[in-house]
């Protein structure tokens, strides 16, 4: 038995090396200069322990508190209206029809766009001058167009359509393989008591899917909480920080300015943010499992 | 086999939801400059390549290609070459310490970028790694094994145990075992997991941005984020350089819908 620990050893311990190194060493560094003023800029000042302080400038920011209500606001739009377009989505491509695995493909096309590309032509369709959505809304009145990127009430609005177009396709994906896990049995007994459709999709298949919706819920809440590369491109985080997200912040902070010590503060509450929530949502999901598993 | 018509009409919807927006951008790219800066748009009136040359010409296009291609390859080698020892070991000895690793490993992949982007920079300063190949390839790596780990784990399980026992009664090595027994049955699994750490390595944005401030070293998505305009966006370009960059993603995926979906699943639902 001694040998199989020995294999196992050698076997992760690639993994496991470079994994520590470039990922759980660091978000331990991160918390500790978090606790110091560290400027990339003035280097001279070395660095220096301010204990909590970091962490009170950032509670006193009013900046931060605006990118943190944007950041909750941008997940709590999105991830609501990718679940429910990710489900009629899941629904359709469950049925079976000529064509099915064309459109699963089909699908795939959103998911497999770079963000940034995304990004780049969300911005050409929000355009001011050239964009289809000035055109869709008021076709050749071209007076009437406007920038709504460059629009503090709008440009939030036109980020998270373009958020939720590219990922709807991939909760629609895990929702689908939660759908096929449903036994077709199932619904034949509950045509055979009558149950209509509507009330085998309240009765028998939501509930079924309870697994696959949380698991779709962590993935999106987690993919939400760390969305930058919409922001970066769109808007850079304007008009008047109107889409300032954490993550943007965070880079902006450490980045742009190099106050490191600052912007590790805010990155280790964003961190914090996401393990509350992904603990919540798999406490959540391993209490259904129990509960499914002693019935 | 019948299809209602609201199957029809669904199915239809969802077809252009997902392509129309990217079909129009790749339908800029081929204006004239004119259709470009029509206003209101239109569609195309006659096709050019000229988007494309200027790209590659004044916009350093090729430059980027190169990058990303040296910077997803090696990313993907590695990644799945690791993870593929680790997923072994992780399904095949059964040890209780092995299941904790997979946990952590999970609890990796869900890390926010910005929480580790600081130290991950200054770690790479000291190691004179910073706009260089082999820094990004092994922060890629070091960010991509969870989920190949993850997704290999699940096929490698599948693998029955019996096939691999014959072998080693045979004589064989753990390291025979996985090469000549496990690796050609869970072949599907490797190529999905390729696949998915290729393609988020070809995507990956916010650390290629902070690591590679030297435009010789960018990969495509840097450069299409950071393509210069002062006045007016060179519009016709950046839907070129798009193009480009989504072309081959977009052909893989459509080729091998079945293992990416099985993948993605794997990764997704039986966690």
């Amino acid at each position: 038995m001694k040998d199989s620990h020995r294999s196992a050893i050698l076997f992760l311990l690639p993994s496991f090396a470079i994994v520590a190194i470039f990922a759980i060493l660091p978000i331990i560094d991160s918390f500790r200069v978090s606790f110091y003023r560290l400027i990339l800029t003035l280097p001279w000042l070395g660095q220096k322990s301010v204990g909590w302080e970091n962490y009170l400038d950032l509670w006193r920011d009013p900046v931060a508190r605006d990118s943190l209500r944007t950041t909750m606001l941008f997940a709590g739009v999105t991830i609501p209206l990718e679940l429910l377009l990710g489900l009629g989505m899941a629904l359709v491509l469950n049925e079976t029809f000529r064509g099915r695995g064309l459109l699963r493909a089909v699908v795939l096309i959103p998911w497999a766009i770079p963000t940034v590309v995304s990004a780049q032509m969300w911005r050409f369709i929000f355009n001011d001058q050239y964009g289809l959505v000035n055109f869709a809304l008021f076709g050749a009145d071209t007076t009437r167009y406007f920038a709504p990127l460059a629009d503090a009430n709008f440009a939030l609005i036109a980020i998270m359509a373009a958020e939720i177009w590219k990922t709807t396709p991939f909760t629609a994906l895990i929702l689908l393989a939660g759908l096929q896990g449903i036994s077709d049995d199932l619904y034949e007994a509950a045509t055979v008591d009558g149950a209509t459709q509507w009330q085998k999709f309240w009765r028998l298949t939501l509930p079924l899917l309870r697994p696959a919706l949380l698991l779709a819920l962590l993935f999106r809440t987690i993919d939400a909480l760390r969305v930058f590369d919409l922001v970066f491109v769109m808007t850079q985080g304007g008009p008047a920080d109107s889409t300032n997200v954490l993550q943007f912040y965070g880079y902006k902070k450490s980045f742009a300015e190099g106050m490191i010590g600052y912007g590790s503060a805010i990155a280790v509450t964003v961190f914090l943010l996401s393990v509350v929530l992904s603990v919540a949502y798999l406490r959540l999901l391993n209490v259904n499992q129990r509960a499914r598993a002693s019935r | 086999m019948k299809r209602p018509p609201s199957l029809v009409i669904f199915s239809c919807a969802i077809a252009l939801y997902c392509l129309v927006p990217f079909l129009w951008f790749v339908m800029t790219s081929l204006k004239s400059p004119a259709d470009v800066a029509a206003i209101p748009p239109k569609l195309i009136t006659s096709w050019h390549w000229g988007f494309y040359q200027s790209a590659l010409a004044q916009y350093h296009l090729l430059n980027y290609l190169v990058n990303s291609v040296i910077i997803a390859l090696p990313t993907m080698l590695i990644t799945v070459a690791f993870g593929a020892l680790a997923a072994y070991a992780i399904s095949r000895f059964q040890l209780r310490w092995t299941e904790i690793f997979l946990l952590v490993m999970l609890a990796v992949s869900m890390f926010p970028q910005i929480a580790i982007a600081g130290p991950i920079w200054t770690l790479l300063n000291r190691l004179g790694w910073l706009n260089s190949y082999a820094g990004l390839i092994t922060v890629y790596v070091a960010l991509n094994l969870p989920l190949a780990i993850w997704i290999l784990t699940t096929f490698f399980r599948d693998v029955p145990a019996e096939v691999e026992e014959a072998a080693l009664v045979d004589g064989c090595s753990r390291f025979q075992a996985l090469f000549k027994v496990v690796l050609p049955i869970a072949a599907p699994g490797i190529f999905t997991s390729a696949l998915l750490v290729f393609t988020a390595a070809w995507n990956e944005f916010f650390f290629a941005l902070i690591i590679m401030t030297d435009p010789a070293v960018q990969t495509l998505p840097v450069g299409i984020a950071l393509f210069p305009g002062e006045y007016t966006m060179p519009w016709g370009e950046i839907a070129a350089a798009s193009t480009v960059a989504t072309i081959p993603l977009v052909l893989l995926t459509l080729i091998f819908q079945r293992g990416i979906v099985r993948g993605l699943s794997a990764g997704a639902v039986k966690g």
